[in-house]
């Protein structure tokens, strides 16, 4: 399947038809777990109605890892197979983990605040989401420093797969150390946990989260390479950038030389 | 304190829980307008550059 979408052209098709699909399942997935968890869901018996924060907390976690392992992967296709679809969905997924994880981030102080009584403390599990944030933000940064964008894209891929280390000290750093953050308590050996009335509305917001995400990677992805077609086509005019379709430039002017 | 009043409380947890769903709306549909509009203007500028009638296919 990722060999027949890995046609800029062929993408460009499917890509369209699946775009609608996923912005409306997403809003309504996320409709529906906003009112499993704010109305539907029981308070936890403990922590009283501060729970309401983990149907957001930790589906956010898993995105900004699960993305950051999905601009790993596709950095490494674009480094090995030199594949310009993956060096545009690597490009185009970082901003979106980082919002994620800027989202866990916040929404973590706010929950730690009532419960733990602090509002940040440096220990392994959230100094490693931080870095992580740090991880998404230099590889933002690094991707758009140089004039060369084909060289900011490798150097920028170098540095997300160098930062995949941080993921295991992430998913261990509470059995490795000792921390404040609480361990796993849904992806854990012997089953989740967690009650069920407290899982349902936590998976369902996970989905929602996953299908949003999927929504901004191809409306993302899209925008690059419309943008790379436009920008081809306003340096070597239509015929050249025509033939090219979706191309880098550099191919558009390889073909116009010919 | 009629019940609607009372959800809104949270159990004391109002600060923390409306502020925290609101940080994640903010920054989620942020990110989501701007990738948006940013689309309809590629699209946009694209169309320009390549009128119907000379486009390939």
């Amino acid at each position: 399947m990722l060999s027949t979408l890995a046609n800029p052209a062929r993408f460009m098709r499917i890509s369209g038809a699946a775009l609608s699909w996923l912005g409306g399942a997403s809003l309504f997935v996320l409709a529906a777990g906003l009112v499993w968890s704010l109305l539907l869901a029981p308070p936890d018996y403990q922590q009283g109605e501060s729970v309401r924060i983990m149907f957001i907390h930790v589906p956010a976690a898993w995105m900004a890892l699960s993305v950051y392992l999905f601009v790993s992967v596709a950095s490494a296709v674009a480094l090995v197979w030199r594949h310009p679809l993956a060096e545009i969905a690597a490009q185009a997924a970082a901003p979106i983990g980082a919002a994620f994880t800027l989202v866990c981030l916040a929404t973590g102080s706010l929950w730690g605040r009532p419960m733990w009584g602090t509002w940040w403390v440096w220990d392994a599990r959230l100094t490693s989401v931080l870095v992580l944030f740090f991880l998404y933000l230099g590889y933002i940064a690094l991707v758009n420093a140089f004039d060369d964008t084909s060289r900011g894209a490798r150097a920028g891929s170098l540095l997300a797969l160098v930062g995949v280390v941080n993921l295991p000290i992430i998913k261990f750093s509470v059995d490795w150390w000792n921390t404040l953050h609480q361990p796993a308590s849904v992806v854990r050996l012997g089953g989740p946990a967690i009650d069920v009335s407290l899982l349902i509305p936590l998976l369902v917001m996970a989905l929602g989260f996953g299908l949003l995400f999927g929504w901004l990677l191809l409306l993302r992805m899209r925008t690059a390479l419309n943008e790379r077609k436009a920008r081809a086509l306003r340096l070597y005019g239509g015929a050249a950038a025509g033939d090219a379709d979706g191309q880098q430039p550099v191919t558009a002017a390889r073909a116009a030389q010919r | 304190m009629s019940a609607v009043a009372a959800y809104f409380t949270m159990g004391g947890y109002a600060g923390f829980v409306w502020p925290a769903y609101a940080i994640t709306a903010a920054v989620l549909g942020g990110l989501s307008v701007h990738s948006w509009r940013r689309y309809r203007a590629s699209c946009e500028a694209l169309a320009r550059l390549q009128p119907p009638d000379r486009a390939p296919r």
